[in-house]
């Protein structure tokens, strides 16, 4: 497999997209799309609906290919040459913006299913729960909120208590980059505030691409913003400079 | 409420053997496999050493009705592991069924040897009547044991591997999957129809003597057969456990419940359904296998699409997702199938199709939900009861 690396990657990311296009039937859903993010780096992109924030986090994790462009991981891995579950195994987590729990499983074997390595059936057929593995998983149920919870079924959660469920799957994958669709969606003022922390606490050990439409919830994160337009970048910097931003105002009061 | 079976979790502190742990906390299983076990001890006690006129005694034909039932029980566990667990609908697992009684009734017909009604050593009865002169390469082999066993599980489980990574790989899903497994079982029941093929056509393969040296119709032998269908169910069973109540198992309900979901945590799906279906096709084989020298006959019809969907109903009756629910399941349908095909042959169909339509509506978790719920005295549960009840009173009235 020939691995299309640009040499002229200078600086350090943990995901370098550049050019990237794809088109459906003609309609182009991404528009030479280029996103750089740093390792470590928390990263808010907005946008209007169909701005192609959805098929860009397809792009990245393997489920849609991309027409042209190149999708790099660490510098040193081309994503769009792996699948969905190759991609997760090396390293990318993905959250969905509709909470997709295991909802027939308990939080814990939610939480044990998604915990890092042993993805082969074997390895799953004769797998046990080592007391580290167990301490990892009380761990993550502490910081999500859920210790009390963990002999309940997925489905019996309320809808923040799903996110935050999902968020503790995504964590206990132990990814370097987070890609998370809206996170606060469903959740109250408070949980929301609590989700924005947690991920600024996150942000030091993992590089995060946060979507979101809450601009409450954006604020609270305190990052980089990138607004996307029709498949590509409109605008980038901080929040106050995109909000100030006349193509973005435009973009969302319309003409 | 958990249709999931729950991992097995030992708080007695007592040492449990790896088979008993597989048990634990599984109450329904318990009582099946007891109730297993004395079938396996009474049904054959009572037909070898009680005279005919005893109330104790089991007719041979009663014997090898529930032989043949149990034979049904472990087609159904192999439907429920894919269907219940895994959420893949196979509408051709009559398929998997039929070759392994195909293979089977190939070491049978070598066993009859120069007892045949040309008195041909070399060839079975049918091919003499096709004039073929010699013994086509696929059947070599199958005049030993050994070799007829393995095919019992290679046969099925090599075009359970073939098909499902050619299905799985290229992500055939749901009803399409549903409607290929359904033409698959289709074409070699056309396939097997044709004299050509070498299995003996329309009629199949039938007239068999003896199994390994001993008489099919000794009371001897059936109450054998009858033992061994016990074991293999008993056996099936703990594979199903054992699959559904490790990690994998969780893995498999997390493919049926958002299969999306679980290949962006990094699991491969199409290699865990490759898994459970080849397993599954393989407990089927065994089923068809021990199903054979108890009907005394193997024909294209049991590749019948119609039987591939009755499957799918004796799970759905008993409780999908439950194992314990597919067997009873299979032997109630079968019991009722027994009944009313004698009663009114016509009618069957139809009230099978009822049947269908009434666990959908009524009990969607089978009858294993359904006496759960009744159990717990869930508030649903007593409107449910108090339904059906008043529809059978006004019916009654």
């Amino acid at each position: 497999m020939s691995l299309a690396i640009p040499k002229h990657i200078e600086k350090e990311y943990a995901l370098y997209m550049d050019g990237v296009s794809v088109s459906f039937d003609g309609f182009k859903a991404i528009n030479n799309l280029s996103l750089y993010i740093e390792p470590g780096e928390m990263r808010a992109i907005i946008g209007p609906n169909g701005a192609g924030k959805t098929t860009m986090m397809d792009i990245i994790t393997g489920k849609t290919k991309p027409d042209s462009g190149s999708v790099i991981f660490n510098n040193e891995l081309d994503l769009t040459q792996y699948d969905e579950a190759a991609v997760a195994n090396l390293g990318v987590g993905r959250k969905f913006q509709k909470p997709s729990v295991i909802e027939s499983l308990t939080v814990f074997e939610n939480l044990e299913l998604s915990l890092k390595g042993g993805r082969g059936v074997w390895q799953a057929l004769f797998h046990k729960l080592t007391a580290e593995k167990k301490q990892k998983i009380d761990d993550i149920l502490e910081l999500i909120a859920l210790s009390d919870r963990q002999e309940d079924l997925a489905a019996n959660l309320s809808h923040g208590q799903k996110q935050w469920l999902e968020i503790g799957m995504l964590i206990s994958q132990e990814p370097e980059l987070l890609l998370i669709d809206e996170p606060a969606a469903g959740m109250t003022d408070e949980e929301t505030m609590k989700t924005a922390e947690l991920f600024k606490k996150l942000a030091k050990k993992h590089s995060l691409v946060v979507v979101e439409h809450d601009m409450d919830f954006i604020k609270a994160l305190e990052c980089k913003v990138t607004v996307l337009h029709e498949g590509s970048v409109l605008a980038e910097g901080s929040l106050e400079s995109v909000q100030n931003n006349q193509k973005v105002i435009e973009v969302y009061l319309g003409r | 409420m958990s249709t999931i079976n729950q991992a097995p979790s030992n708080q007695t502190g007592l040492k449990l053997g790896p088979l008993a742990t597989l048990l634990v906390g599984d109450k329904g299983g318990q009582r099946l496999i007891m109730a297993l076990i004395a079938l396996a001890v009474l049904m054959p006690v009572g037909n070898l050493f009680f005279p005919t006129d005893s109330i104790f005694h089991v007719s041979t034909y009663t014997l090898t009705l529930m032989g043949k039932y149990l034979c049904y029980a472990l087609l159904a566990l192999a439907v429920d592991l894919i269907w219940g667990y895994c959420g893949i609908l196979s509408l051709g697992h009559g398929a998997f069924f039929a070759l392994g009684g195909y293979a089977m009734g190939m070491y049978l017909m070598r066993q009859i040897g120069d007892r045949g009604v040309y008195g041909n050593a070399e060839l079975p009865d049918f091919m003499v009547f096709l004039n073929w002169s010699e013994l086509p390469w696929y059947w070599f082999g199958f005049d030993q044991f050994w070799f007829s066993m393995i095919m019992v599980l290679a046969a099925p489980g090599i075009l359970a591997f073939v098909f499902g990574w050619l299905a799985f790989r290229s992500r055939v899903t749901g009803v399409y999957f549903s409607i290929i497994t359904q033409a698959l079982t289709y074409a070699l029941l056309l396939a097997f129809f044709r004299n050509d093929m070498g299995f003996g056509g329309n009629n199949g393969l039938t007239d068999f003597k003896d199994i390994l040296g001993f008489d099919l119709q000794s009371d001897n032998t059936r109450a054998a057969l009858f033992i061994a269908s016990v074991v293999a169910l008993i056996i099936g069973y703990l594979i199903c456990r054992l699959i559904t109540t490790s990690k994998l198992g969780r893995v498999l309900v997390s493919i049926r419940d958002a299969e999306m979901r679980t290949r962006f945590v990094g699991y491969r799906v199409e290699n865990y359904k490759l898994f459970v279906f080849v397993i599954s096709a393989m407990l089927a084989g065994i089923a068809g296998a021990l199903y054979v020298p108890q009907v005394g006959i193997i024909n294209p019809g049991e590749f019948s699409p119609i039987n591939s969907i009755e499957m799918i109903i004796w799970v759905a009756v008993g409780g999908r997702g439950t194992l314990f629910g597919a067997v009873i399941g299979a032997i109630a349908v079968n019991y009722a199938k027994t009944y009313f095909t004698g009663a009114f042959a016509e009618l069957w169909l139809f009230m099978l199709g009822g049947l269908f339509v009434m666990t959908t509506l009524y009990l969607p978790k089978g009858i294993v939900g359904f006496v759960k719920q009744i159990q717990q005295g869930e508030g649903k549960a007593s409107q449910v009861y108090t339904f059906m009840k008043n529809k059978l009173t006004v019916k009654g009235a």
